[in-house]
């Protein structure tokens, strides 16, 4: 019966998108100031479609709490013996839920700005949150045409396939929530662009609303992204951060334009330029969002992620891809003709490094397209069966990233419009040459870098610290005290800091990787118990695995003392699972995380008489990667609090509020 | 800084991105139509290219189609760089142990010291293994990517092609029954 509810609410749902999707739109079209009647519908479809999906949500995890195998969806991804917090989060462990979960969050980012927009023009909620309703139809249509998750199963199984067991761990299930609630956050984004285009507004205050919205979901994104690469580091057991894999990069694509986007806004709003970039950029963050939707359930790449391929699916979200993605595309070369590109800047001004900024994002994410998309390029031109793999994206990024990292200290400390290279030169010199220092010691022969990369590395991260420091003192100057120190944190001074934080975490995030990526050691050994093996400074002495019995699996349970010179530091029980569903056996790597370093131990096979074939890492700074990341996501947070996006205060300082009320 | 083009440029400006989308979408719907995995191999039904290739583990020793006639192989192509080989490792391994099939790996692409320690490290499903380093084995079977997987039948005549990792769905729904239709046959 719930399951049926569950159903009927998912269909409920779509029938509201339907409405949701025309009457505000033709209210706010209507001649005059619109339809009012029409135009304030849109608040409470916004309320309603949530609350259904809200309760499809509901119904479906209800099924999974309670091992209702009846239902087809349950039956392949749960188990009676999971656990129950896997019992929850494998509700999305699969296609048809985490598409239920995708429609959900959509639904409620619209609620969150019909509820969040008390002071935005009536015309610009309706036409954003009419925008949402149409992505919303197709999404519903496809779940309900081709992926229903409350499809039901006769005869009914006494027990579930359960959930894959690269998915049963706690990483995993928050990954993907966090990774929808980004992607689909692009929504609001793409919404309030398409709104604009509509309305033929592209404006300050357009800029202004969308800003904030756009950073949330860049936020969520950042903490998906850097939750699925700590993942993949601990749980697949290979001890890498970044595959390359096509469906990281589906997701690394939106946060690349989304970059972009959040620093094209800020041009937008503080200077009214740069319009057709950033609604362009908004459009696009969108669309690659749902380009990663139907990489990943289509089949058209293969991939370890890969969703149950089908191509009747990847059909359905090609043609929904082209309404969506075409229809806007052609909207903005119908409109951006008319859009003037706002004020003059010169060559040395904020607005120039923000270009160059833009221009290197997209240049990133072409790079991931292209090599994503690469197997089917060269298999359409007949090129041969060259494959574009790690190696050449690793070039390719490093190739790029110096430049990107050098921009990233100028950039903050130029005024709009026009600087003076006096300034910037007195401002950032110390800086500068510091860096020049840093980059001059570590290539001494005695810190035994091997490759330039290390030095380079290290001197760019001293180089955006430094830099930062110099223009945090810059602002200081003007702000002297305590109290004036606080006085700005209660104002502007929250968008400032939030971006130096942000900038921070790039600077470690990149003390990470050079580090990871050039120091670190890993070992294949064949170890019988009681031996002892010696790495980094580390002596690893395996005392031999044993059977540990787990809720839904049985485990070989290795037993590990790290010593480190004459101490012990740590013991490491790493695993080796095999799930009593079935399917293939899973590695638990045992992990002593640090600051400076990570020892990681992980268990291969048995290899006859208590031996064991393992792999020792030892990974210097690998945490600064995820750290940087946090950095980069406390950072957009801070900003989003700044006081100016506070609705109440727009109307008072918004120059283009009047014209906005006439859209 | 386009405020001097003219209209007409602004709109072809303008139209940039669709191009571009429209080309995407072109390639995509290559892409869904040529499936990988629906396209049947045009090896299908064909007997085995002939080859003679070292033998990764024991370079004195050699693997050839004739290792491929009188019983059942899974004919699998990896590499030690490839993820999703990773991810269907464990698979293989246990399917290793059954008596109907032999699994023979063609090593593509791959360096032989690091495709060793792979195995010595993930253990060995393979009862041989082609080393194909320069893919000049591995072109004349059509292999696109690794990891594939062909199904020869004890005359030698490939029967299937897997294109991706083997997972519990697609060894319970298409290669074990098309084995034991192999064996029935045998």
């Amino acid at each position: 019966m719930i399951p049926e509810l569950g159903h009927v609410a998912l269909i409920l749902a779509l029938v509201i998108a339907v409405i949701q999707a025309t009457f505000p739109l033709v209210g706010s079209l209507a001649g005059g100031s619109g339809n009012r009647n029409w135009m304030n519908m849109a608040r409470p479809l916004a309320y309603g479609q949530f609350t259904l999906l809200l309760i499809a949500f509901a119904c479906l995890t209800q099924a999974f709490l309670t091992s209702d195998f009846s239902v087809l969806y349950v039956a392949s991804h749960s188990n009676t013996l999971l656990p129950t917090l896997y019992k929850v989060s494998a509700v999305w462990g699969g296609h048809e839920g985490s598409l239920l979960l995708w429609v959900l969050f959509m639904a409620a980012w619209g609620a969150a700005v019909a509820a969040f927009s008390r002071n935005l023009p009536l015309a610009v909620v309706s036409r954003v949150i009419a925008v949402q309703g149409m992505i919303a139809i197709g999404f519903l249509l496809f779940m309900l045409l081709t992926s229903n998750p409350f499809e039901r199963l006769f005869p009914v199984p006494v027990e579930g396939r359960d959930l894959n067991p690269l998915l049963q761990d706690f990483g995993l299930a928050i990954h993907p929530p966090m990774l929808y609630m980004g992607y689909v956050g692009f929504s609001v984004a793409f919404a309030f662009a398409i709104a604009a285009l509509i309305g033929g507004k592209l404006d300050a205050a357009w800029a202004r609303w969308s800003r904030p919205w756009t950073t949330v979901a860049w936020v969520f994104l950042t903490i998906g992204i850097a939750l699925g690469s700590w993942w993949a580091y601990y749980e697949l057991g290979w001890g890498g951060w970044w595959f390359w894999d096509p469906v990281e990069n589906a997701s690394l694509m939106p946060w690349l334009v989304g970059t972009a986007l959040i620093h094209s806004l800020a041009v937008t709003e503080k200077r009214g330029a740069f319009k057709s970039w950033t609604v362009l950029l908004a459009i696009s963050a969108f669309s690659l969002s749902l380009l990663g939707t139907f990489l990943v359930r289509s089949g058209v790449l293969t991939s370890v992620h890969a969703f149950a391929t089908d191509p009747e699916r990847g059909l359905f979200i090609l043609i929904f891809l082209c309404v969506v993605i075409g229809g806007s595309l052609a909207l903005y070369a119908w409109r951006a003709p008319e859009v003037s590109e706002g004020g003059r800047f010169d060559l040395l001004s904020r607005e120039s490094a923000l270009l160059a900024n833009n221009l290197l994002f997209v240049a990133f994410t072409v790079l991931v397209l292209f090599g994503t998309l690469a197997p089917l390029i060269y298999e359409a031109f007949n090129w041969g069966k060259i494959s574009v793999g790690f190696p050449w994206f690793n070039q390719m990024f490093l190739a790029l990233s110096p430049f990107l990292a050098l921009l990233l200290g100028f950039g903050p400390a130029m005024r709009w419009k026009h600087d003076e290279p006096m300034r910037i030169l007195r401002m950032l010199w110390l800086a500068f040459a510091l860096s020049v220092v840093v980059l001059a010691v570590l290539a001494l022969p005695m810190f035994g870098a091997r490759t330039l990369w290390v030095p380079v590395g290290i001197a760019l991260a001293a180089w955006l610290l430094f830099s930062h420091v110099a223009i945090v003192r810059e602002r200081l100057k003007n702000k002297r005290g305590l109290a004036a120190w606080v006085a700005d944190m209660r104002g502007s001074g929250r968008s400032f800091y939030g971006m130096v934080t942000a900038h921070v975490g790039v600077a470690l995030f990149v003390v990470g990787v050079t580090m990871v990526s050039n120091f670190q050691m890993e070992e294949d050994v064949r170890m019988s118990p009681g031996d002892s093996y010696e790495m980094a400074g580390y002596r690893f002495q395996f005392l031999g695995a044993e059977k540990a019995p787990g809720p839904n699996y049985q485990a070989d349970r290795g037993h590990f003392r790290v010593f480190r010179g004459d101490r012990q530091i740590t013991e490491l029980f790493p695993e080796k699972r095999a799930y009593l569903g079935g399917g293939m056996p899973m590695t638990e790597a045992a992990i002593d995380p640090g600051l400076f370093r990570d020892v990681y131990v992980s268990l291969g096979e048995p290899v006859g008489g208590g031996d064991w074939a393992l792999r020792l890492y030892y990974k210097p700074f690998v945490r600064w990667i995820w750290l940087g990341s946090i950095f980069m996501a406390l950072g957009g947070l801070l900003a989003v609090t700044d006081p100016r996006y506070r609705t109440g205060r727009v109307r008072a300082r918004a120059p283009a509020h009047a014209a906005a009320a006439r859209a | 800084m386009t405020s001097s083009t003219s209209p007409r440029r602004r709109l072809a400006v303008a139209l940039v991105p669709m191009a571009l989308f429209v080309a995407l979408v072109a390639l995509l719907v290559f892409g869904l139509g040529n499936d990988p995995r629906k396209v049947p191999s045009p090896l299908v039904g064909k007997p085995v290219p002939e080859f003679r290739l070292p033998e990764l583990t024991d370079p004195s020793r050699s693997v050839t189609d004739e290792d491929l006639r009188g019983r059942i192989s899974l004919v699998n192509v990896w590499a030690s760089w490839c993820n999703s080989c990773r991810a269907e490792h464990q698979a293989l391994m246990a399917l290793s142990e059954s008596p109907d099939f032999q699994i023979v790996g063609l090593n593509w692409k791959d360096d032989a010291g690091d495709a060793n320690r792979v195995l010595r490290m993930t253990g060995n499903p393979y009862d041989m293994n082609g080393y194909d380093p320069d893919n000049t084995v591995g072109i004349h079977w059509g292999v696109y990517g690794a990891p594939e997987t062909f199904v020869v039948d004890h005359n030698g005549i490939i029967r299937h092609k897997h294109i991706g990792p083997i997972d519990r769905t697609v060894w319970e729904e298409t290669l074990q029954p098309l084995i034991a239709q192999l064996k029935a046959e045998q």
